[in-house]
């Protein structure tokens, strides 16, 4: 069996079971056999697991798994998300939450709920999200490319830039808001999965997926690029066609993402990096194993912060900070040592 | 020696049907420059230059730095778009082609070949298939891939992580890369510069084989005598312009260098080879 067949095996099952923990756990303990008895049911297979209370059939389909599936979708695309900006910055820190793309988009729907406009129904907050998402996006792409080369130093300041400048509007709307699109806002910058709902699940999943799956269908080319942009353009790549054209997945996976969950950093940035320590930079199993190591990632991530704490909900987006940050401040280190500077 | 199948040609994009197609014949032009220029800001840098590179020969460039070679080789690529004049390719103006039959029509080796993320050499190389990817070609990725390996002498860096080679070992896998590329023209940007004695020996050489074999090839190069050891013409460029054009014997004249270059050579003739070898004159200072 291949290094990537093992990774592939292992990563499933760890989701697998993941997903039945994360469903079972709880203020309700639900167990296994029951959390697999009830979706066995629903697909149509008759059984004697499922369970035969009403409370237990309506806590799994109505708050557990709409927020499993809600996990699982936004690691995902985070992580992806996360590989294929450093796919077209060229650079391995490259990350939607470092570099500001988290922030705007959440700035875009903190718009939409603090002014309370809903012009576009379910769909207004994730539209403004990745509006936000894609301004922040073109701002850093087109202050840190120059001459086709990315510097990280000026890549990390316009992240800071745009961080700074999110989160004062963050706080203006906050400022300017009800009280309780105060509360949600701050919800938001913290990240969480609660409350997620069956609808809310839809839009990040008819939005995100194919958006994910034109990015594996791009992995060859994100190859290619790794050899510089004028050595993949004589190798037939339409550089600045497939750079805009990853600009605007970067933005949706992001804005999709972060549009009803808030932000969730370094998921694009700890994932495929392990990713690239055991399987090699090759963007067609990057992206792949990102998909699927950031939805395990973020799985289990959710436990956690369901868990850790009786009866309180941490917000999941501190846990992530808290594993991502000190691996960031490695990751510089290390790149700083191998490459013996800022270049 | 014997002469290899050519690949497939493909055309521009509106050209004629693929089977209407005829290789090339050694000796028709690959690439006319009818006129060129380029200009950055009020910086000329290219100046008005024609100039044609047949099938089949090995032409080399040369000239002082900031002369415009590897400019002239960026408006060959279609990387830098003349100001001025045209460049046509297989009789066709470049932008009249689509990037993907290019790619299949013309490899480049840059001088600069960092690579991000640590692929491996082997990963590198194969990279140079990509232009083939879903044609009858891609059969023979494997046998080219292979080829290519031999001929450049990398097959212990296979497994080797790009970022961690030393630059002549850098510079060889790009090589390497470039020939899997298979196409009938091939525009090399100083490919021996970090490379030892034996290995600019075995660079020249596989671009004589590959001029040999009916492709077209390009050498910036800045060693003069190794031009002439392996080149069938010289381009000499000076200040955005081609000052001369010929064989090694007819453009390497101590005059010639000595204006282009300003500083006194000696040319004397390489027994074994007869090609003229070009020495700077030096005076003993103890």
């Amino acid at each position: 069996m291949t290094r990537r067949g093992i990774a592939l095996a292992v990563t499933s099952l760890l989701l697998l079971l993941g997903v039945v923990l994360s469903a079972g756990l709880g203020q309700l303990p639900i167990g296994p056999a029951q959390v697999l008895g009830s979706v066995a049911q629903r697909i149509g297979i008759a059984n004697s697991w499922a369970p035969d209370q009403v409370l237990i059939e309506q806590t799994l389909w109505q708050i557990r798994f709409p927020r499993v599936a809600m996990s699982l979708l936004v690691g995902a695309l985070l992580a992806v998300a996360g590989a294929v900006m450093q796919a077209i910055f060229g650079n391995p820190l490259a990350e939607p939450g470092v570099v500001g793309v988290s922030s705007g988009a959440a700035l875009g729907a903190a718009a939409t709920i603090a002014t309370g406009v809903t012009f576009l129904g379910a769909w207004t907050t994730a539209v403004a999200a990745f509006l936000g998402g894609l301004a922040a996006t073109l701002v850093v792409y087109a202050t840190a490319r120059a001459q086709g080369r990315t510097e990280i130093v000026t890549l990390l300041l316009t992240g800071v830039a745009v961080n700074a400048f999110a989160g004062a509007g963050l706080a203006l709307f906050m400022f300017a808001g009800s009280s309780a699109a105060r509360e949600q806002i701050v919800f938001w910058q913290l990240g969480t999965m609660n409350g997620s709902r069956w609808n809310e699940v839809l839009i990040v999943a008819v939005v995100g997926i194919p958006a994910a799956i034109v990015a594996i269908t791009l992995a060859h080319r994100y190859d290619l690029l790794a050899l510089g942009d004028r050595t993949a353009s004589h190798l037939g790549v339409r550089v600045e066609r497939l750079r805009i054209a990853s600009v605007v997945i970067v933005a949706l996976l992001t804005g999709v993402a972060v549009a009803f969950v808030g932000i969730i950093a370094f998921v694009g940035l700890v994932i495929p990096h392990l990713i690239r320590m055991l399987l090699g930079p090759s963007h067609h199993t990057l992206l792949l194993m990102s998909l699927l190591g950031g939805a395990t990632l973020m799985v289990y991530a959710d436990l956690l912060a369901r868990t850790l704490i009786i009866s309180a909900d941490l917000p999941i987006g501190l846990l992530t900070s808290l594993v991502g940050g000190p691996f960031f401040y490695w990751l510089i280190r290390r790149n700083r040592k191998l490459a013996g500077g800022w270049v | 020696m014997t002469t290899r199948p050519m690949p497939a040609q493909p055309g521009p994009c509106h050209g004629a049907p693929r089977s209407q197609r005829v290789t090339p014949q050694a000796g028709s032009s690959a690439f006319s420059a009818v006129g060129v220029s380029y200009a950055v800001g009020s910086t000329q840098i290219l100046r008005d230059v024609t100039v044609h590179i047949p099938y089949g020969r090995v032409l080399a460039l040369v000239g002082p730095n900031g002369a415009g070679k590897s400019t002239l080789l960026g408006a060959l690529t279609g990387d830098v778009t003349p100001s001025a004049g045209q460049v046509f390719l297989d009789g066709q103006a470049l932008s009249h082609w689509q990037p993907r039959d290019l790619a299949r029509t013309r490899a480049v080796l840059l001088q600069a070949n960092a690579v991000a993320f640590s692929f491996t050499a082997r990963q590198v190389i194969e990279m140079g298939r990509a232009p083939w990817i879903g044609t009858p070609q891609s059969d023979r990725d494997e046998e080219v891939i292979a080829a290519a390996i031999t001929r450049t002498d990398v097959a212990h860096l296979q497994e080797r992580s790009y970022p961690t080679m030393s630059g002549g070992e850098r510079a060889r896998v790009s090589l390497a890369r470039v020939l899997a590329q298979e196409t009938r023209i091939v525009l090399l940007d100083e490919p021996t510069a970090a490379l030892d004695l034996r290995h600019q020996e075995d660079v020249l050489t596989i671009a004589r084989e590959l001029a040999r074999e009916g492709r077209a090839v390009v050498v910036v190069l800045h060693d003069l005598s190794l031009a002439a050891a392996y080149s069938d013409d010289i381009a000499v460029m000076q200040g955005g312009k081609i000052v001369a054009h010929g064989t090694p014997h007819e453009v390497l004249t101590e005059e010639l260098v000595e204006r282009v270059y300003d500083t006194p050579v000696r040319v004397m003739i390489d027994s074994d080879t007869g090609a003229p070898i070009v020495m700077p004159r030096r005076t003993r200072t103890s």
